[in-house]
């Protein structure tokens, strides 16, 4: 049942070759919050999670964002030059039952989701915060998907406790 | 399917103390597409994840009614030096 998604949408961010998705704003039935996940399908979307580094759960390709928040969100990626190897997205718009199902598995109810290292780390909204708080670029360092960059003029400033 | 912009007020104020709230229908109308700005106590030593879900949770029946949803969270605290700084 996840054969579509793990075959298709691997594309990186730069380099993607999958042909675009048409879709009419990706307006499918919404999916019940409380739908049952099976344990087949949550160890099918576990293993993408974990597939690269840096995943992102988006609508359309990187070339082809087919939704504001999801383009915001390649955009932002983008400026860190994450290297190829490091970064996966799937287009949940090739497969309804992605769709649903991350949404389940994060309990997170939109689209984008991005995770680093197997963890969940948010939507749109979280990740621009954090890239505009510096925070995303040292989480990005910390875990190895990005190199450290020396900034002796201007060092990351640390977020307050909240 | 649209959601009323009062019963997304009253649901998010019976679920948080809210000291100062904004929602701002960015759909041109439909109501299908809100941006809300919540400012609680309620959020006080709980990471921007922790926020979110906590909204995404109490919001959760109307938020699947609509087609994009954004949410900014502070504290009191946080929205007043958000404030200071940008005026």
């Amino acid at each position: 049942m996840f054969g579509s998604f793990l075959r298709s949408s691997t594309s990186v961010l730069r380099t993607a070759t999958t042909a675009p998705t048409r879709t009419v704003l990706g307006r499918l039935p919404i999916s019940s919050h409380y739908r049952f996940l099976s344990t087949e399908a949550r160890a099918q979307i576990d293993k993408a999670v974990k597939s690269t580094p840096l995943v992102l759960f988006m609508k359309g390709t990187p070339d082809q964002p087919q939704c504001g928040f999801s383009r915001a969100v390649v955009n932002i990626l983008d400026v860190y030059q994450v290297p190829p190897e490091k970064i996966k997205t799937y287009d949940v718009l090739v497969d309804a039952e992605l769709r649903s199902g991350i949404k389940e598995y994060s309990e997170w109810p939109t689209i984008p989701q991005v995770y680093v290292n197997g963890e969940f780390v948010g939507g749109c909204d979280i990740v621009l915060g954090m890239h505009q708080s510096g925070e995303l670029e040292t989480l990005l360092e910390t875990s190895n998907i990005i190199p450290t960059v020396p900034e002796p003029d201007a060092p990351a400033t640390p977020q307050p406790a909240s | 399917m649209p959601v009323d912009i009062a019963e997304l007020e009253s649901t998010i104020r019976s679920a948080f103390s809210v000291t100062h709230l904004e929602i701002e229908d960015q759909s041109s109308g439909c109501g299908e597409n809100y941006l809300v700005l919540i400012v609680s106590e309620d959020f006080k030593g709980k990471t921007t994840l922790a926020r979110h879900r906590l909204v995404n949770e109490a919001l959760k029946i109307h938020i699947a009614e609509m087609h994009a949803f954004s949410q900014k969270s502070y504290t009191p605290e946080q929205y007043d030096a958000l404030c200071a700084k940008s005026t």
